[in-house]
């Protein structure tokens, strides 16, 4: 298919089911990880509001008793929804999110490539995921996990749950993470088109790169830990049971070894969507386009060494809390680096306040939130304190939902006319940025204060001292919840009626931007041959 | 995607290790393993020092086996540096959870 | 896409420039997979190093109970098979497809020994009451030692070694059938006529996982054998 025939792109190439579940097409196999990662999404979503609605009053109130006698009987059903929430989110939504999706559509198209390096490997992966998540979704029909997605010893070793099948799933969701950074990787490294330079890259490709290696590296370790977890369950081998001299904290390093890198997995890849939407949308040339390069490759490298942090009341040692402490501070370092570019690249720009650039200014004041809550809990003794309360659940949902959700949701806007070849609704957009934005906030800046007060967390229920500022959460949970269905509404709008999406939109000077809406199947006409770096706008 | 019947085919400049090398390398590859066993018959003259000495050689084999078998010799700095990054933090992880772990009873009554 | 185009003997997917290009890119997916590989066996080498550090005796013990001999023909085993292995490779650069489907008989066959030979130490293990962690059976084990006059165990925890022996072995093991499985397919493709001196990447692949399977088991046997 050579010359492909006017008005011929990669969605109508070929027509049904099959063609999609067979396609080695990337950009076909970036919409199939879009539609399950968002019915992933909808499904971890719901267990979020779940809780929170669990939360709304203590169990001592008449309203509390009602709410809790309706959802969840005991603490034993809401530790079980909380699993879930958590390893969904983790395993299913924000590891792969971004790079699997985006990477995979945009990641060949902004290099100038025909395909990622490994096509059908590709198309493996997200058969990989769906094998894992329908592993892991099968658990909740048998008996039902209740470990908390970090599947600590000795508790994993002795609970009556399908810990083992669960442990199974996360072990292929993990192959499948490994495949896609692999295929990433080979990718940057052999497919960039003539003259596109690594200098030369858009920052998302560098920060799916970063993020490929630590998926490579880190991935094989909570494989075998989780393997060892298994054999632990099936033939007690104590390596983790203190039973015969094992050492359950030992699980602890081996899970975040693996655990603390993927944390930058899902960060990274949203701070590259940050570059991009910021430069696009303020019309200026990215300020320190080096330094951002390579802070995505510092965060990779530090974060191998700060696991440690997680375990500071573990029972680990005193002089590694103090080691570990010191090393998780230099994390701030790239990370600041990123954000004073991006803020001196808004400077004197033509900023157009569209919804992509809404979500990109979400994130970066979220982010900064949860980054500097990051740093204090960072310090040991103020650890000591916050570890294990709502402190530092409202940190990570900071970083996590304030920072790469509110990416994720900027991606969507900013590419869908690309992916789909529709405009949408930017007023609906808008909509569900405030939305979400006010209730993130309303829901989560009170459990910094209840976190302070002591509230613990991962409880069914609490004191009635708390009852005020858990009130004032679950509403916000529901104004994001609302927030949310606005953007799916304005997505099902926009594929069913919206206008015919330009080739270039928004003005920006990425190489996806030179191909028609949708792409063709071969991405480029023209194999391009590049000249100048990505965001040369002035 | 159909795999005719090929005609002449020009060779590309794929690196060929020759016989000779393969032959030698396994050769010294069983030598070692009998030398690993000569020393471990000696384990108790060599006394702390035979783990040492059996790694060593068990170094020496996997050197052999990645150079000239998995052709790393003649392999890109690309894909050695791969290859070498997984074995540097295996090193990152032993020598931080051995350092907790050692020094747990470093500093008693503390906490 | 993955249409491919057949170019001096090598099937070129059309994202690739040319056949070098592809070769080039495949082999660094395959040294990056190596690398997980690495890195999963390494994580069961790091939880033996830190608890041999901790109970050195209960290892030493534990090893006693290894028949090095068996281990020590293993690994001969193993080291041939790397060889046939790489002459597989080596006959297919040269055009000489029937040696390099013999050559890659033989690493089967080697593998199969090993794997005939690891059973019978596992079933031997299982007579003495030998199982990993919990299942030990101390009671059974303890009667064996002392019907053919040997001290009976002293570490109370000896379950552990076994685990590791369990768990390191067996997965290596599995990784075995499992190279065992992808020259199996190397064979087919082969004896089809797939493979030529332009075109073996898919043997080059294998014959890498092959090594590592050889390289692991360089260091398990003076690990779990010798040293205890």
């Amino acid at each position: 298919m050579g010359n492909a025939a006017h008005g011929s792109n990669y969605i109508n190439a070929e027509k049904g089911l099959m063609s999609w579940l067979t396609s080695l097409d990337h950009k076909r196999i970036g919409i199939l990880y879009f539609v399950t990662i968002l019915f992933f999404f909808l499904v971890g979503g719901t267990f979020a509001l779940l809780l929170r609605l669990e939360l709304f009053a203590p169990n001592v109130n008449a309203a509390g008793q009602a709410v809790a006698g309706a959802i969840f009987k005991n603490g034993d059903t809401y530790n079980q929804a909380l699993t879930y929430h958590g390893a969904i989110m983790v395993f299913m939504v924000i590891v792969p999110g971004i790079p699997a999706i985006f990477g995979n559509f945009f990641l060949p198209l902004q290099i100038g490539a025909k395909d990622v390096a490994f096509p059908k490997l590709n198309l493996a992966s997200w058969y990989m995921l769906m094998i894992g998540a329908t592993m892991a979704i099968a658990t909740m029909f048998l008996n039902k996990v209740d470990t908390g997605w970090t599947f600590y010893t000795p508790y994993s070793i002795r609970s009556s749950g399908s810990v083992s099948l669960m442990v199974a799933a996360v072990f292929i969701m993990g192959m499948s993470s490994v495949f896609t950074g692999l295929n990433m990787i080979a990718t940057i490294h052999k497919l960039r088109a003539p003259g596109m330079t690594f200098h030369r890259m858009p920052l998302f490709c560098w920060a799916i790169y970063s993020t490929s290696i630590l998926q490579v590296l880190a991935t094989p370790i909570l494989a075998i830990t989780l393997l060892l977890l298994a054999m632990e369950r099936v033939f007690g081998v104590g390596i983790f049971d203190p039973k015969l001299g094992g050492d359950p904290v030992l699980f602890q390093h081996f899970f975040w070894f693996y655990s603390h890198p993927a944390v930058y997995i899902m960060i990274l890849p949203a701070m590259g969507v940050i570059s991009e939407l910021l430069t696009t949308y303020s019309k200026k040339t990215i300020f320190g386009y080096t330094a951002i390069a390579y802070s995505s490759l510092g965060i990779a490298g530090v974060s191998f060494f700060v696991w440690g942090h997680h375990m500071y009341v573990s029972g680990q040692s005193e002089l590694a809390g103090v080691i570990f402490s010191f090393l998780t501070m230099l994390v701030g370092v790239p990370t600041a680096i990123k954000m004073f570019n991006w803020l001196a690249t808004l400077y004197k720009g033509s900023i157009e306040f569209t919804a992509s650039m809404l979500y990109a200014m979400g994130f970066m004041f979220l982010f900064v939130i949860g980054g500097v809550t990051g740093i204090m809990l960072a310090v040991l003794p103020i650890d000591v304190h916050f570890h294990d309360t709502y402190f530092v659940v409202a940190h990570f949902h900071y970083v996590m939902v304030g920072g790469t959700l509110m990416a994720l949701m900027g991606a969507i806007y900013h590419w869908f006319p690309k992916m789909f070849g529709k405009m949408y609704n930017e007023g609906m957009a808008r909509a569900s940025f405030v939305f979400v934005f006010i209730g993130f906030n309303v829901t989560f800046f009170p459990q910094f204060i209840l976190g302070g007060m002591g509230m613990p967390r991962r409880y069914f229920d609490y004191i009635p001292a708390y009852e005020q500022l858990n009130k004032i959460s679950t509403v916000g949970s529901w104004l994001i919840g609302i927030g949310f269905i606005i953007g799916l509404i304005s997505i099902i709008q926009a594929l069913r009626s919206g206008a015919k999406a330009p080739a270039n939109p928004w003005g920006s000077k990425t190489l996806e931007w030179h191909t028609e809406s949708p792409p063709i199947t071969h991405n480029f006409s023209h194999e391009p041959h590049v000249t100048e770096g990505p965001y040369e706008y002035k | 995607m159909g795999h005719g019947h090929h005609k002449a085919i020009t060779p590309d400049e794929h690196h060929i290790t020759p016989l000779s090398v393969y032959l030698k390398v396994a050769g010294a590859l069983f030598a070692l393993t009998f030398l690993t066993v000569g020393a471990h018959a000696i384990h108790h003259v060599l006394g702390s020092a035979a783990p040492l000495v059996a790694f060593a050689i068990a170094g020496v084999k996997a050197f052999l086996v990645m150079a000239y078998f998995m052709h790393l010799k003649y392999e890109s700095i690309e894909n050695r540096v791969v290859f070498a990054l997984g074995f540097i933090f295996l090193i990152v992880l032993f020598v931080i959870s051995i350092t907790d772990i050692l020094s747990r009873q470093l500093i008693p009554g503390v906490l | 896409m993955s249409t491919s185009k057949m170019i001096n003997g090598v099937p070129v997917q059309e994202h690739f420039r040319n056949a070098h290009h592809q070769f080039d890119t495949a082999k660094m997916g395959i040294w990056l997979f190596m690398v997980t590989e690495i890195l999963m066996f390494g994580g069961l080498f790091v939880g033996y190093a830190i608890f041999h550090m901790m109970y050195p005796e209960m290892f030493s013990e534990g090893a006693s109970f290894l028949d090095w001999k068996l281990g020590f023909i293993n690994t001969l085993v193993l080291i041939f098979s790397s060889l046939t292995m790489a002459l597989g490779i080596y006959y297919t650069q040269i055009n000489q497809i029937k040696k390099a489907v013999i050559a890659l008989v033989i690493t089967i066959v080697c593998g199969a020994i090993f794997m005939v030979i690891k059973y019978f130490e596992y079933t031997h293990k299982f007579h003495m009451g030998i199982y990993p962690g919990n299942l030990l059976d101390l009671a059974k084990l303890n009667e064996h030692l002392t019907t053919v006059g040997l001290p009976t165990i002293k570490s109370t925890n000896l379950g552990m070694y076994f685990g590791f022996y369990f768990c390191m072995s067996g997965l290596h093991g599995i990784h075995v059938i499992l190279g065992m499985g992808l020259i199996s397919w190397c064979i087919f493709r082969a004896v089809r006529g797939d493979f030529n001196p332009n075109y073996y990447t898919a043997m080059e692949g294998v014959g890498i996982f092959w090594h590592i399977v050889d390289l692991v088991w360089i260091f398990l046997f003076p690990l779990l054998y010798l040293v205890g």
